[in-house]
């Protein structure tokens, strides 16, 4: 080829290993084995599929994703191919559409989606799938995150014309503890039978029956009972799957949506909080492939109740005689009498039990209120159970890689912090958000001993109890912040309601704290939000340096190497190549 | 191997003079059980000492000279078939033999497994040496319990003589061939769905591609699926030789063909035919005595239910050798494999349907959409919708309940399904719906009256409406 001769845009890409495609008249570059759907999701061209789950095996059983695909005419024998002023070969289009998930993109191939072929597939796959389907949108659960309906309003047809009587199947089984299964309303994608199989590796579902009568079951002697459950309910796209725990609680569309991370273990999966007025009503996984791919454990996913529980703390508490029970106060008294106490104890008989469920920012306060109180006995509780082979850490503290950046404590050290309460050593105690009766082994009579003690805590427990101050902190749904997880990946905290009550974010009860005890030079006393004290931060800690709020992102961003890794994820790493 | 003239077939069952019986040699001839000694006093097996003295790959070359194609149904090229497998592949590959013989209409593996179980063997082995198959699988369907008896005896014998198992006749060439029986499904005639049900999960065809048998089949390993009588018809392949085996018949598809004829003839049943060398007109009236008595022919389905209904009157354009064009009937037709698809059918399976004037259409095609809405396997959306729709649509034209609108709206169902499945069922269940309403149109009309479209047929909607209408 002379010099002088233009490159082929498919040299070109074959260069970068890629393909050309057009899309709806438009050519794009795609890497070479991109799933068409894909490819065209990636470039804000919608393919509507029911089946297909980029984490999963195809089915290509639901026909939704047909688009109408060509390629170059086939050559004659000897022929050379001819290419247009754009350096591309004309577009030969096949009469039949073809689906989307099943095949891959190849070089100067043509996709449209919105030609007549492409409707016309559309509009009939979903004419067929409402045929058996009930009609009765208004009292589903799913209304308004269902698939089905979404796609019927964007590629359906106005009437039905199927007149007939319905084929009957299953309404309302219980097929495990959480999830309740519709066969009337499943468009059988099978993704919960792959989910099953495929990540959580236990054939509990499968079909049954012949064609029209096909039905989502589970197999005789099963039940869906798997830690994973769940998920089935949330990739099912119509309301076949429902959890028993959301069903008929709240039409989604009055729930807003805050991206967050769950707390209940060291993986920190991503998750969305779905709330309405102050009230959590559901959690849900959020994508995020280094971290937990589409899913959550069932347990984590189920523990949202205690923020909205009775047992929260919505005032501060002072006891101000030790046999009187304790009084509802005002903060800002509060906080300057809680210094004043500080002050005066000794500081070789002071300590804090912390938690590695404080965010990077809250420790850091704490941090500093240990020093500047001179307190050496500083530890977190430590919560060490066995992974799942999944999701689950065997670290059941979320941020206990935060705590050992910031605090330079892991734990090791409580059992000294205990003793000293239980002898005597230690007389007054700071507990920030922990039952240490229930965690650390100090019983309430042992606390009841000591001359002071302070607790930070967003719920009823023992140890609040026992304290002579209360000042209610907030859940994790209630505050900003990051957190470090297993792998070293800080990331996000978002604040899905309002602290409840007159309850305070933690890191706010600290910041107050220090400025009451007379810090001056930190910054941190006078931020604003926990953000201001990130950025503090990151400009002391090397692992923390360029590290901002913004660009932690929703996805969060390795800063540390701790060599743990998230068992689910490795899996899925060699599927994906 | 004794003359066909001195072969004897039992009354009633004699060849008629125009058939050439090479896979059928044996059928329902006197004296002949399906032992191996009598097979090999036939001259059994001397086909396969011929094939392991070749190289493998000399066996294909001769299936691909011979120009066979498979006889299951579609018809594809049985040889280059046999290449698909990858090159460089270091998997085992397997060999399938489907006698999941389905189709409405098709009954010719059934004659091979009951009554000449070696023959099948016998070309069974000789194409997994070709395609250096180790193990082998014959995939029987559930209503042949009898056969899968026969087959299970003739393949212990075939042991017994070193036909199979280890170092086959000296040759250093291992084989097992295995049974395997299916539950009773149609779908497990389509072979990925078979490869599904060997597997031992529901029969659902895998979606191509990725899952080309021949590239990934049976455990992910490159699998050869052939019917019957397509193995049968290798053997006479190596038997005949490749050049010589594509000098019978018509040039696209040489080689004997079987043709299983049903419905209202005199003499219904099975006729193995040189491809292309009689006419359906010649099938039906001279080989099939013609129509029963008082009646006249009115519609043939060519090539098993699936295939689409052909009128017997209708005028179909036929070329001649010269290149004009010549008015023609269906019984002028050729029957080779390509011939009636000029003419928008299928020769399928060789299973033709007959059916006279005291047929009723619509009540046929009914009939097979209650067979195609039941044998759905419920994989995909427009099959597992579309099948029990249309059965409910002719179900209500037959029973005179459906307005003049819902042929029409059958039709579009139809026309809804095809061409959007995964596998060929979407094909099969709704060309017959096209075929049925677009041809013989005028008997569904027949059976309409407008006002039904006015009246509820449907008392789920009856019920549904009394919450519409206002009582005043």
């Amino acid at each position: 080829m002379s010099s002088e001769q233009p490159i082929l845009p498919k040299d070109a890409a074959a260069a970068e290993g890629k393909v050309n495609v057009q899309i709806n008249g438009k050519w794009h570059r795609f890497p070479k084995g991109t799933r068409i759907a894909d490819a065209c999701n990636s470039v804000g061209v919608h393919v509507p599929c029911f089946c297909y789950h980029p984490k999963l095996s195809v089915a290509g059983s639901c026909r939704m994703c047909l688009v109408e695909q060509g390629m170059p005419p086939r050559l004659a024998p000897g022929a050379t191919p001819t290419y247009n002023d754009d350096g591309y070969q004309t577009i030969q289009w096949m009469p039949r559409a073809i689906v989307a998930c099943a095949n891959t993109v190849a070089e100067n191939m043509g996709i449209r989606t919105d030609g007549t072929v492409c409707r016309e597939a559309r509009r009939a796959v979903l004419e067929f799938l409402l045929t058996n389907h009930p009609l009765d949108c208004p009292i589903c659960d799913q209304a308004g995150e269902c698939k089905l309906q979404e796609y019927t309003a964007d590629y359906g047809q106005p009437s039905h014309r199927f007149t007939e009587a319905k084929i009957k199947k299953g309404k309302n089984i219980s097929i495990g503890p959480r999830v309740n299964l519709d066969q009337e309303r499943c468009v059988l994608c099978r993704r919960c039978v792959r989910f099953m199989k495929e990540i959580v590796g236990e054939e509990t579902l499968g079909v049954v029956g012949r064609g029209g009568h096909n039905a989502i079951a589970c197999y005789p002697g099963k039940t869906l009972d798997s830690n994973y459950s769940m998920n089935v309910v949330d990739i099912c796209p119509v309301g076949a799957m429902t959890s028993k725990d959301f069903r008929f609680k709240m039409r989604v569309w009055f729930l807003k949506s805050t991206p967050t991370i769950d707390v209940n273990c060291g993986t920190g999966t991503n998750i969305n909080i779905w709330t309405r007025e102050q009230q959590v009503y559901r959690i849900t996984p959020r994508q995020n492939d280094e971290v937990n791919s589409c899913w959550m454990p069932d347990d984590h996913r189920l523990n949202y109740k205690y923020i909205n529980a009775p047992e929260r703390l919505l005032t501060p508490l002072i006891r101000t005689d030790a046999e009187a029970e304790q009084q509802p106060a005002a903060w800002e008294p509060l906080l300057r009498a809680v210094a004043e106490q500080l002050r005066l104890c000794k500081s070789s008989e002071l300590a804090i039990i912390a938690s590695a469920r404080l965010t990077n920012e809250e420790l850091y306060l704490t941090k500093h209120l240990a020093d500047l109180l001179g307190i050496k006995a500083l530890d977190i509780v430590p919560r060490m159970g066995e992974s799942d082979g999944m999701l689950i850490s065997a670290d059941r503290n979320p941020n206990t890689t935060g705590a050992k950046l910031i605090l330079g404590r892991d734990g090791s050290s409580l059992p000294d912090i205990v003793r000293g309460v239980k002898i005597g050593r230690i007389r007054s105690l700071i507990v920030l958000g922990e039952d240490v009766t229930a965690e650390a082994g100090i019983s309430a009579e042992q606390l009841g001993e000591l001359d002071y003690l302070l607790v930070v805590a967003h719920s009823e427990s023992p140890t609040v109890r026992a304290a002579d101050v209360v000042l209610p902190g907030v859940t994790f749904a209630e505050k900003y912040g990051t957190m470090i997880n297993v792998t070293g990946r800080i990331q996000r905290l978002n604040r899905a309601i309002e602290p409840l009550g007159e309850a305070r974010a933690d890191w706010d009860i600290l910041r107050a704290l220090l400025q009451e005890c007379g810090e001056a030079t930190l910054k941190a006393v006078r931020a604003t939000s926990s953000m201001d004290i990130l950025e503090e931060m990151s400009e002391q800690f090397e692992a923390l340096s360029g590290v901002t709020w913004a660009n932690i992102g929703n996805c969060g961003r390795p800063v540390l190497e701790t060599g743990v890794t998230i068992p689910l994820i490795e899996r899925e790493k060699p599927r994906k190549s | 191997m004794k003359a066909m003239s001195e072969i004897t077939y039992k009354p009633g069952r004699e060849p008629h003079s125009r058939e050439t019986r090479r896979i059928f040699r044996n059928i329902d001839r006197v004296g002949y059980n399906p032992s191996i000694e009598c097979f090999i006093e036939d001259g059994g097996y001397e086909t396969l000492k011929k094939a392991v003295a070749m190289e493998p790959a000399a066996i294909i070359d001769e299936v691909k000279k011979s120009g066979l194609r498979g006889r299951g149904g579609a018809g594809f090229p049985t040889g280059v078939k046999w290449t698909f497998i990858p090159k460089g592949n270091t998997k085992p590959v397997y060999l399938v033999c489907n006698c999941d013989e389905s189709e409405p209409g098709t009954f010719k593996d059934r004659f091979i497994v009951h009554q000449d179980p070696h023959q099948l063997i016998e070309g069974m082995i000789i194409a997994c040496y070709a395609v250096q198959a180790h193990y082998a699988i014959i995939y029987m369907r559930e209503e042949f319990p009898e056969a899968a008896e026969i087959v299970r005896k003739a393949l212990a014998e075939a042991e017994e003589r070193n036909f199979l198992g280890k170092n086959i006749l000296g040759s250093g060439y291992d084989l097992k061939i295995i049974l395997h029986r299916g539950a009773g499904a149609y779908i497990c005639g389509e072979e990925t769905g078979l490869i599904n049900s060997i597997e031992g999960v529901r029969p659902y065809p895998r979606i191509k591609p990725p899952f080309f048998p021949a590239a990934i089949g049976l455990y992910g390993c490159p699998t050869i699926v052939n019917n019957v009588e397509s193995l049968c018809q290798v053997r006479q392949v190596l038997m005949r030789g490749g050049e010589a085996y594509a000098a019978d018949g018509s040039t696209r598809s040489p080689g004997t063909r079987i043709i299983g004829v049903s419905g209202d003839v005199q003499r219904p049943g099975y006729y193995e035919i040189i491809s292309g060398s009689i006419t359906y007109g010649e099938l039906l009236y001279d080989l099939c005595g013609g129509p029963k008595p008082g009646r006249t022919f009115k519609a043939i389905i060519p090539g098993g239910a699936s295939a689409k209904v052909m009128r017997c009157d209708e005028v179909l354009k036929g070329r001649n050798p010269d290149g004009s064009v010549r008015k023609m009937t269906i019984f002028d037709v050729p029957m080779d494999l390509d011939s009636i698809a000029q003419h928008g059918s299928m020769s399928g399976s060789g299973g033709v349907i007959v059916m006279d004037d005291s047929r009723s259409m619509p009540e046929m095609l009914r009939n097979l959409n209650r067979f195609f809405a039941w044998e759905s396997c419920g994989q995909c959306t427009p099959c597992r919708e579309g099948n029990p729709w249309m059965l409910k649509l002719s179900t209500r034209i037959c029973e005179g309940k459906a307005a003049p609108e819902d042929v029409d709206l059958l039709k579009s169902v139809a026309d809804n399904i095809c061409g959007r499945t995964v596998c060929a069922f979407g094909e099969a269940c709704s060309w017959p719906v096209q075929a049925f309403t677009t041809k013989f149109r005028e008997e569904f009309l027949a059976l309409t009256k407008p006002i039904n479209a006015l009246k509820p047929h449907n008392p789920e909607t009856a019920e549904a409406r009394k919450y519409l209408t206002r009582e005043d």
